[in-house]
């Protein structure tokens, strides 16, 4: 009783202080905002006062969950979410090519391409890909540590104040909101919002480690408390700014300048670096070798490049300043720890590849293999561009174009994209207790659209990130520049075509994910003829028995 | 936390690799070594790093980093370049620069140069408001037509460039201020109307009102002149072609006298060099409709483009 009462007065707190703010708002965004805050505080404040159970607590009995079973609600939600999140994420995207293929496009003001891009760059950075990590990493850290989550209460938490931090963050872009800071556009109150929930999932997910029951500690775990621990710190620093007025939605950052810029970009590489490879790299320890039914390839190569990777990746960021007011020698950091990154990055490759040693015939009969390999040769192939494009003379040419554009989707269309489309194949049918999937053939659909849909998408941002390059620097025999700005966006029409032809396709092939999994968490099965299907024993899929009292 | 025991290492059947005993929901490891080729391709890495940051600007100090052996800087490289492009031009820029731009259709070499350079200013400093292929968007003219309202001779443009047009700040800039006819009480709604009609009669777009020619005498002609063909000296553009700044439909030309526009171009001498002026100065006169100079004192005199010098495609 008291903890109903407890939680509903949090609530009720939080629903108040959101009135007052909002009528006290400077500025009607921020209005916009803490109404969106009250309605969820409303929401939480029902749901805690319907859901006691009055005549169970008055009985003084407490409702124990089932111990022997894993906590998987929301890690279902998760699944859920991040496969509508994708969908938001990749028709905003195709939007927003469509936008530069077809200026026309740009509806003014709330849908133009200023406020769509981050819009989408958020909606599958961090609403996809974030759910998607930490749906799997409850899940797996669960079934690695055998126990259940620490803190239930709090993972829920975890995952409604994450969705809280979506609905602001992209309502915030549409409406005009943003601090203008690439990846980190959300502004002062949702950081603030986004540390809270972020500290409760460490808690949830640390916790969680101290109650194992296994004697070590999983790879794929390191993965994710380093993804969770350094997103903590970077988002800290890069959102140290001053409001304006703590009722108005504007801010203005501490660091100004080129430290200004140096802290944003490290803060940016390094959310490629631990959100989108660490955290990503974890979901590849465990889904691929429970597909592939294989021993990883090498756990002395797992822990040399887990910290060769992170000691490293931490310094690489200068090279987004490559050429500007950044100094010399913090330029060259940035570009020599980029170099050396390149093995410890392909140690993760490797480790993923050659857990199919015995086992490759799988890719032939199993689409979600199918899937993992390639997603693993996308990231490896992002790595190895990654690297050379950082280097100065590279980047001279290939700085500000699209083959950066283009060097980012192989990445995460390929890498992200791929294993997490092949995590939430292998997760739904045992989250909901479902034989297989609905069909394995689509995922064999989804596959080659995804593929083709990447190598468009890769292969037209190269060709238009090299064409640019070229005609920015292309000077006549009369010893002056060529082409004005608006000739080199011209000039690349059929590319920005030829890019939402691929993102059309991958959107297509999301398109059967959906069905997929709407499909098989209905229970229901497509008469198909099998390709192949990965044994599971539901026996085993539980946390350690209590050792009884003796 | 350490309640359950595995086997312990096994070899692994389908790769003969022993596993190194550990295993999580059914996931082992093998004991792989780390693959040689990985390793020796990550020390090259490193030593190459190293090699670099002692060849390069590396090490933070307290007042200032590591030079590098080789010296180089990133903006010691920017001057290099810069002066490389610099030395090549060098020969053109100084003759353009002892030579007044009356002077400049008399020497064809250097007439190309000119031409050349002020493509490439032209578009860094112009093609936001003239449009890349300089064919200008309704407010900013078309710089390719013989329809100039300040004069289209070399001179003429590169006063127009240096002092821009109703620059603030810059006495010398091209000024003039058309009235506001109709927001001004001027003339009546009905007077608008009927002067429109009048103005579109020239070009043969609309029929003519007595009372409009008349209102056109007493009110416009002073400064487009009695046959409406425009004058220079004041900027008026000539209303009797089909070339319309702000649009020649009949509401367009209603809201010009209603409310006059008067467009700014920026004085570009506070901020390109003289050379550059005439460079730009020469490009435009270049694109088809750039006048004698000699023909200056004749405002209404047919324009004669400039062949020799036409590098428009």
């Amino acid at each position: 009783m008291v903890k109903v009462v407890s939680g509903a007065g949090i609530w009720l707190a939080i629903l108040l202080l959101a009135v007052i703010a909002i009528a006290g708002a400077q500025d009607s965004g921020f209005a916009i905002h803490m109404t969106i805050v009250a309605i969820a505080a409303l929401i939480g404040l029902v749901v805690s006062v319907n859901k006691a159970d009055y005549a169970a607590i008055a009985k003084g009995i407490l409702r124990t969950p089932d111990e022997t079973r894993y906590d998987d609600d929301p890690i279902r939600w998760g699944v859920i979410a991040t496969v509508f999140w994708g969908m938001a994420g990749f028709l905003a995207g195709l939007f927003i090519a469509l936008q530069l293929a077809y200026p026309l496009l740009n509806l003014e003001p709330f849908f133009n391409f200023g406020r769509l891009r981050p819009l989408h760059t958020s909606a599958v950075i961090f609403a996809f890909g974030g759910n998607a990590l930490i749906a799997t990493s409850f899940y797996v850290v669960q079934r690695t540590c055998r126990a259940r989550l620490a803190f239930p209460q709090l993972a829920r938490f975890v995952f409604w104040g994450y969705q809280l931090f979506i609905v602001l963050a992209a309502t915030g872009y549409l409406l005009g909101i943003s601090q203008s800071k690439e990846y980190a556009e959300p502004e002062w109150y949702v950081d603030w919002w986004l540390t809270i929930v972020w500290v409760a999932y460490l808690v949830v997910f640390v916790g969680t480690i101290l109650k194992r029951k296994e004697p070590h500690i999983y790879v794929a775990n390191w993965f994710y408390l380093s993804f969770i621990i350094t997103v903590a710190m970077l988002h800290l620093v890069n959102n140290v700014d001053i409001p304006v007025s703590l009722l108005g939605s504007k801010s203005y950052p501490f660091f100004g300048g080129v430290q200004g810029a140096l802290v944003q970009w490290w803060y940016g590489h390094n959310a490629v670096g631990f959100f989108l490879t660490a955290g990503f790299l974890a979901m590849m320890y465990y889904f691929v070798p429970k597909q592939a039914e294989r021993p990883i390839y090498s756990y002395r190569l797992s822990i040399i490049h887990f910290w060769a990777l992170i000691f490293l990746y931490i310094w690489a960021g200068p090279h987004h300043l490559h050429y500007t007011a950044l100094p010399d020698w913090a330029q060259t950091l940035g570009m020599v720890f980029s170099i050396m990154l390149w093995m410890p990055s392909w140690g993760g490759m490797i480790n993923g590849l050659m857990t199919l040693n015995g086992a490759w015939d799988k890719v032939r009969t199993d689409p979600i293999i199918r899937m993992m390999v390639m997603s693993v040769a996308f990231y490896g192939m992002s790595t190895f561009e990654g690297p050379m494009m950082s280097i100065k003379s590279v980047n001279s040419l290939s700085h500000y174009t699209d083959w950066t554009i283009g060097h980012v989707h192989s990445g995460a269309l390929g890498w992200n994209g791929l294993i997490t489309f092949s995590a939430i194949y292998f997760l739904v049918p045992r989250l909901w207790k479902r034989e297989r999937l609905y069909s394995i053939r689509m995922v064999n659909w989804h596959f080659w659209l995804a593929t083709l849909g990447i190598v468009f998408y890769a292969a037209s941002m190269w060709v238009a990130g090299i064409t640019q390059g070229l005609m920015w620097r292309e000077y006549g025999a009369d010893g002056y520049l060529v082409n004005s700005f608006a000739d080199t966006v011209a000039a690349l029409h059929w590319e920005y075509v030829a890019r939402a032809f691929g993102g059309a396709l991958y959107l297509a092939g999301a398109v059967l994910l959906v069905i997929n999994v709407w499909r098989t968490i209905l229970g229901h099965l497509r008469q198909e003829a099998p390709m192949h299907n990965a044994t599971f024993n539901e026996a085993a899929d539980r946390p350690a028995a209590p050792v009884p009292a003796e | 936390m350490t309640d359950i025991k595995h086997d312990g290492p096994r070899i692994d059947e389908a790769t003969g690799v022993e596993t190194v005993g550990h295993e999580w929901d059914g996931i082992e490891e093998l004991n792989n070594p780390l693959p040689r080729w990985w390793i020796l391709s990550f020390y090259a890495c490193i030593l190459w790093a190293i090699a670099y940051c002692i060849a390069y600007p590396a090490w933070p100090m307290i007042s200032s980093a590591t030079q590098g052996m080789l010296g180089w800087t990133s903006r010691g490289e920017l001057a290099a370049e810069m002066k490389t492009q610099e030395k090549e031009r060098a020969a053109n820029v100084a003759a353009l620069a002892g030579m007044p731009i009356e002077q400049l259709p008399g020497n064809p070499a250097l007439m190309r140069a000119a031409v050349a350079g002020g493509r490439a200013a032209f578009k860094v400093n112009c093609v936001q408001c003239h449009g890349s292929g300089a064919a200008g968007s309704k407010g900013y003219p078309n710089l390719n037509d013989d329809d100039w309202l300040w004069g289209g001779d070399l001179k003429a443009i590169e006063t127009t460039l240096i002092h821009g047009i109703r620059q603030p700040g810059d006495d010398q800039t091209r000024f003039s201020q058309m009235p506001s006819f109709g927001r001004d009480g001027i003339l009546t709604p009905a007077q608008v109307s009927a002067v429109t009609s009048h103005v579109l009669a020239l070009s043969g777009k609309a029929k003519d009102s007595p009372a409009g020619a008349q209102l056109f005498t007493e009110n416009c002609a002073v400064c487009h002149g009695p046959d409406g063909k425009g004058m220079r000296e004041f900027g008026a553009p000539n209303l009797t072609d089909a070339i319309w700044l702000f649009g020649g439909s009949r509401q367009d030309v209603i809201a010009s006298v209603t409310n006059a526009h008067a467009g700014v171009m920026p004085a570009w001498g506070n901020r390109l060099d003289p050379v550059t002026i005439k460079m730009l100065a020469a490009y435009v006169h270049s694109l088809g409709g750039g006048e004698d100079f000699i023909e200056q004192a004749a405002p209404a005199a047919p324009a004669t483009p400039a062949e020799q010098t036409n590098e428009q495609p």
